[in-house]
């Protein structure tokens, strides 16, 4: 058990320690020379040498990454050129938004999706199960933002009940808060929710076939009871996998919707890096995304851990 | 056709999706029912006529003719993307699968890293240095599909080079190009095709969301996902411009997805 967990701590850090590699990789070393493409063509010769000795880009690769990395690790990962202003503290000032969106629409994702494959696994090749495989089917096939196009035209073009977006920000309390996120987190979630009803039900079908559950039903436990906790319980282990591994597609996914309901989260400051030629501010949000969503992978092994004894006893 | 193949239905149903999509594509590129970069400001923002069956968009181009061309893009993408993650994939999990030990370790947390990355991410990034455009959303897209393959390829590497026809095949002499290329590889091709249909709809949900966000297909190319960040702007004015592009990628994606569904199950030793 603490061999196992050593193992998978190290090899998580060699996973993080890759990720900054490719960051570092594709942000300084493959434009060639980022001072000149932060200048473009208006920077005179002078003023992109100067540029390049401010970045600190004329010392070799290898010791530009080990101190780039340093400062990182302490939290510093350079200044915004846009902006005038420390990465991190963009990005601290923009998780009030993209934090929230993502976990409203996990709730939303689990909600939703565990209650309908529980409900399509009992009802398995029946009308109901038909009936949740179809509606699955085509929320896999709705992409998040058009259904928030779709959301928009009908609550806030149609029935006016919910602005069409935008976020004042947590000052205006927190309902109000949660009202400009609910249209974001419900179609960011359904695409999501879709995906995880089908993980469920052929997870918990999968259980349905086994030995214990038979034994369960033999000695005349009630249908729900098999199904919640025998079958449930054991079920959990694949779907909190995909679960896990569908937190960090949220957390992307979020960029999107960002943009559709207008957000000003960190998927809205990278974008508006981009345009601006914001290469520090463009390395510190996808150094700190790819960090979070490997975070979340390894969190995701540690669960299982917790869920199955086998793995505790081994 | 195999008798079993035309009696799954879901399998059929997919295929006729995508046929659908297939020939909707290649008649674009001889004939549309107008030109689809052809603008005119007198008809802009029109609903559905029999002139034009889809609308028109704010500049008047024929929203029909647009969807229709918006298909090649896609189909474009999802192809380069899933040859992209295939090839890299296959090759990396060949190499750390039949290696093993300390590089097989390390080439598993480069994918795991890798996995850190969806398409948005890689795209941001890319276009951070490169100009936006399709060729950016073709390499994020296909970065991003890297690890299912790479995983897909080492584990079935694992099972097989401990199979009876493998130790064989090495007893009697076999090198171990001939082992990977003649054995191996060809046993893990089911798997692999099967992983790749699954991918393709995941990449033309990606294509579009990309060029939605500006990262991908430039104006004035028709791109679905482009023609939905444009329809956003005219939601209250012409709610149908919203419908028809999105309609498109819906039906192209749930095709693709039946399509996936079903070849798992043909393909499937435990149900054939």
């Amino acid at each position: 058990m603490r061999r196992h967990l050593l193992r998978r701590g190290a090899a998580f850090v060699a996973t993080l320690f890759f990720v900054s590699v490719l960051v570092f990789i594709v942000i300084r070393v493959l434009p060639g020379d980022p001072a000149q493409l932060i200048m473009g063509t208006e920077g005179s010769p002078e003023a992109v040498a100067r540029l390049r000795d401010a970045l600190g880009l004329n010392r070799p690769l290898g010791v530009q990454y080990l101190d780039w990395l340093g400062r990182a690790l302490r939290g510093d990962l350079g200044v915004s050129i846009q902006y005038d202003v420390p990465v991190g503290r963009l990005i601290v000032s923009r998780l009030p938004v993209t934090l929230p969106l993502t976990a409203m629409a996990a709730a939303f994702m689990i909600v939703a999706a565990i209650p309908f494959g529980l409900y399509a696994a009992a009802r398995h090749r029946r009308a109901g199960d038909y009936l949740t495989m179809v509606l699955s089917q085509i929320g896999i096939a709705v992409p998040a933002f058009w259904s928030g196009l779709l959301l928009i035209l009908l609550f806030s073009v149609h029935l006016g009940w919910l602005r069409s977006g935008g976020f004042d920000g947590w000052g205006q309390g927190v309902w109000a808060g949660l009202r400009s996120l609910l249209l974001p987190a419900v179609a960011l979630g359904l695409f999501q929710a879709a995906v995880l009803i089908r993980a469920t039900r052929s997870a918990v079908l999968d259980v349905l076939r086994e030995e214990y559950v038979r034994t369960a039903r033999a000695k005349g436990v009630a249908e729900v009871s098999v199904i919640g906790k025998h079958a449930l319980r054991n079920a959990l282990i694949p779907v909190v996998t995909v679960a896990g591994i569908q937190l960090g597609h949220l957390l992307a996914g979020s960029i999107v919707l960002e943009s559709v309901f207008a957000l000003p989260g960190l998927g809205r400051l990278a974008l508006g890096a981009i345009a601006a030629r914001d290469l520090p501010l463009v390395q510190g949000v996808t150094l700190f995304v790819a960090s979070i969503i490997v975070l979340l992978n390894f969190l995701v092994d540690l669960a299982y851990v917790a869920l199955d004894p086998r793995i505790r006893h081994e | 056709m195999h008798p079993r193949s035309t009696r799954h239905l879901t399998f059929m149903a997919g295929l006729a999706i995508t046929a659908l999509l297939l020939a909707t594509a290649a008649l674009s590129a001889l004939w549309t029912p107008a030109d689809p970069l052809a603008m005119s400001i007198g008809a802009r923002l029109q609903s559905p006529t029999p002139a034009h069956p889809f609308g028109t968009d704010q500049y008047g181009r024929d929203i029909l003719s647009r969807v229709m061309v918006g298909a090649v893009s896609s189909i474009a993408v999802g192809v380069i993307a899933v040859g992209i993650g295939a090839s890299l994939g296959v090759l990396i999990g060949t190499v750390s699968g039949w290696i093993g030990g300390w590089p097989d370790e390390g080439f598993m947390r480069l994918v795991d890293a890798v996995q850190g990355f969806p398409a948005i991410l890689s795209a941001l990034m890319f276009a951070a240095i490169f100009a936006p455009g399709l060729g950016i959303s073709m390499v994020a897209i296909g970065i991003a599909f890297v690890p299912a393959f790479a995983r897909l390829t080492r584990g079935s590497f694992l099972t097989l080079r401990e199979r009876e026809f493998v130790v064989a095949a090495r007893a009697l002499g076999a090198g171990e190009l001939r082992l990977i290329g003649r054995h191996i590889l060809p046993n893990t091709l089911a798997p692999v095709v099967v992983q790749a249909t699954t991918s393709f709809p995941v990449a033309v949900l990606a294509e579009a969301a990309l060029a939605y966000l500006g990262l991908g297909t430039q104006p004035p190319h028709p791109s679905w996902g482009l023609m939905l960040k444009e329809a956003q702007n005219f939601l209250s004015l012409s709610p149908t411009f919203a419908v028809f592009p999105g309609a498109a990628i819906a039906l192209t994606v749930l095709g693709l997805n039946l399509l996936g569904d079903g070849l798992r199950d043909l393909l499937d030793p435990r149900t054939a």
